[in-house]
């Protein structure tokens, strides 16, 4: 088993060391500080952490002010309440005026679990990454969240970067280095690319494995930012492996599949088969047992990556 | 920039700005005239009188600064500022013209002057919060005014901003609420009634004062009584008339979003003695 990190506590860590290193870092949070682990920039820094109550919409406009201001406000809560509860101020108050504001979302997808379709966000990143001039990242473990979150800090600009409830097997060095909007080859491979973020690059991983015991060879791209995509990167895979698999815990609809669909259909245009959250709501349940239900599994990316290589050599889907 | 209190300057020059407002409307073809002249003589006061501001300083200087919340009033703020020297008299004339830095509501990044932007109603209060916040984290002695519609005051997010503003104790906010009693489709009292504003206000933990709107003196002295008042954030809600200078435009919401044709600016340019 590989070692589990929890990419939340990485994100409130990593604030504090922001914190201390730019005297301009705000935080905001709407009443979850513990569960997105701002606390911990509250308790090192209570004059530049603002608890905004159960307001989000107020949230994101107090933080394009702060930003107006020269800070650099992260503002956090779910991922479902921050993209939704938001929405408009982050296009209005934010986006379109480039305010320097960075959303950091914890609890996206189903592994929020228990707490029901109400609290699991499957569309957040589709709907941020349908806002011009917003940068959309989905980090792959804990110290793939720290090193994004100091590349957001260093960028100037709007940036989403989604995390999660659960705990993500470690699968970069803790010297990691985020490079916005470039990918990251994990594996390289012949017959199909894995095109993954978040929690589905180490399930991809496992996929890649699974398929050398078929005699197949599965490359794995690491596409940590959803928004700009990396499509030199997308193109290269489309071109030298001919087929390709993507992978996300979001709704099919709109995210790291749509955004590769996209890139692909009118450039190098090979089949693309779409692995992520079917269009429906779930229920509560464990983590595991809400990514088995939604399809989420090395398993099933084994199935779509066959499925991938057969369409490409002409045969039916 | 040089303040001035003497009345008969500001009347001048309110009616200068009311002059070039119905003029960039009617040269666009679209826009707000009712909210930009009702909202006149406030934002005349806060820029000739009242605000610390000027052209030269930069964007992160201590200085006072005004957020539009009530965005489609762009006209009047945009005739105040090109008058305070922002940029030159002639870009009012493309108003919402593509290509032109004024859009048809506030844009930060493309007008100098313009602090943060708005247009989508409800958002200006949390951004003014949000820019007193970092003042008060950079030491600035320094005040932030905003205003607002009272058909605003039906966006939720306006109240959770007025929560957020009494929480942190922002004495340094100065808010006005241009009180024209009209909204779009009607009276704000048969739409969705927001009265009584000021025990709302009050309930919400501001310091509140009702005054004419049009009465540059009444405006001078309470933005002197809420200076005073450092603990709490102050509202300052203004009666005032949709249309205010131009009697055919004058308490009709008819003239809230329609561009006065070539007759009615005549007519409109005639009764403010426009030369
Ligand atoms: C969120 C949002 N909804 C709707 C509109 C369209 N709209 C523009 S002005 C207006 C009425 C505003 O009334 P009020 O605040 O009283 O403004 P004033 O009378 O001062 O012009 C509406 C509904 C908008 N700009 N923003
Ligand atoms: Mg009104």
């Amino acid at each position: 088993m590989a070692v589990e990190l929890s990419l939340r506590d990485f994100y409130g860590k990593t604030l504090v060391e922001l914190g201390k290193k730019n005297p301009n870092v705000v935080v905001l949070d709407c009443d979850l500080s513990g569960s997105t682990r701002t606390s911990l920039f509250a308790k090192e820094f209570p004059a530049r952490f603002f608890n905004m109550g159960v307001a989000e919409q107020d949230m994101i406009g107090t933080a394009a002010g702060l930003a107006a201001g020269g800070k650099i406000p992260f503002a956090s809560t779910f991922a479902i309440f921050a993209t939704g509860r938001g929405w408009e101020q982050i296009r209005q108050s934010v986006c379109y005026p480039q305010a320097n504001v960075k959303i950091v979302a914890s609890h996206g997808g189903v592994t929020v679990g228990p707490d029901g379709p109400s609290h699991q966000a499957g569309e957040d990143v589709a709907i941020m990454r349908a806002i011009p001039g917003m940068t959309v990242i989905v980090p792959a473990d804990a110290y793939d969240t720290a090193a994004a979150v100091r590349a957001a800090e260093e960028f100037t600009g709007p940036v989403y970067i989604r995390l999660t409830r659960d705990k993500f097997p470690v699968i970069y060095e803790e010297s990691r280095k985020f490079e916005i909007g470039r990918a990251t080859t994990m594996k390289n491979g012949s017959d199909v690319t894995f095109i993954t973020c978040g929690l589905m690059t180490h399930a991809a991983l496992i996929a890649a494995e699974k398929l050398t015991q078929l005699g197949k060879s599965a490359a794995v791209l690491d596409m940590g930012t959803i928004k700009p995509l990396d499509e030199p990167a997308v193109l290269k895979a489309a071109l030298e492996t001919g087929a390709i698999v993507t992978a996300e815990e979001h709704n099919i609809i709109g995210g790291l599949g749509g955004a590769v669909a996209e890139a692909v259909s009118g450039n190098v245009p090979v089949p693309v088969v779409r692995v992520g959250l079917p269009d429906q709501y779930f229920s509560s349940g464990t983590p595991e047992e809400l990514l088995e239900a939604a399809g989420l599994t090395p398993e099933h990316l084994v199935e779509a990556a066959m499925r991938a290589i057969n369409l490409k050599r002409g045969g039916k889907a | 920039m040089k303040k001035t209190k003497n009345i008969a300057e500001l009347q001048e020059i309110a009616r200068r700005m009311r002059i070039d407002v119905l003029k960039m409307i009617h040269l666009a073809g679209s826009g707000h005239p009712g909210g930009s002249l009702s909202a006149a003589d406030i934002i005349v006061s806060l820029f000739f009188s009242i605000m610390n501001h000027s052209p030269e300083y930069k964007k992160l200087d201590a200085r006072d600064k005004f957020v539009l919340s009530k965005g489609h009033a762009a006209p009047i703020l945009y005739a105040v500022l090109a008058e305070c020297g922002y940029f030159p008299r002639e870009d009012l004339w493309t108003l919402r013209k593509l290509d032109s830095h004024l859009s048809g509501h506030p844009y930060a990044p493309s007008t100098p002057g313009v602090e943060v932007t708005t247009g989508s109603l409800g958002q200006g209060l949390s951004q003014a919060n949000g820019i007193a916040l970092s003042d008060r984290l950079d030491k600035h002695d320094t005040n932030v005014y905003c205003l607002m519609g009272d058909g605003e005051m039906q966006e939720g997010q306006v109240w959770e901003a007025a929560m957020s503003a009494a929480h942190y104790k922002l004495g340094s906010l100065i808010a006005f609420l241009d009180g024209n009693e009209l909204q779009i489709d009607g009276w704000v009292k048969d739409i969705m009634n927001v009265e009584p504003l000021d025990k709302k206000w009050e309930s919400f933990g501001w310091h509140v004062q009702r005054i004419n709107g049009h009465d540059f003196t009444a405006i001078m002295g309470a933005v002197e009584e809420a200076k005073k008042v450092k603990d709490k954030p102050s509202m300052i809600i203004c009666n005032t008339v949709k249309g205010k200078g131009v009697s055919f435009m004058e308490r009709l919401a008819k003239w809230h979003g329609t561009a006065p044709n070539s007759d009615e600016l005549r007519r409109a340019l005639a009764e403010l003695g426009a030369e």
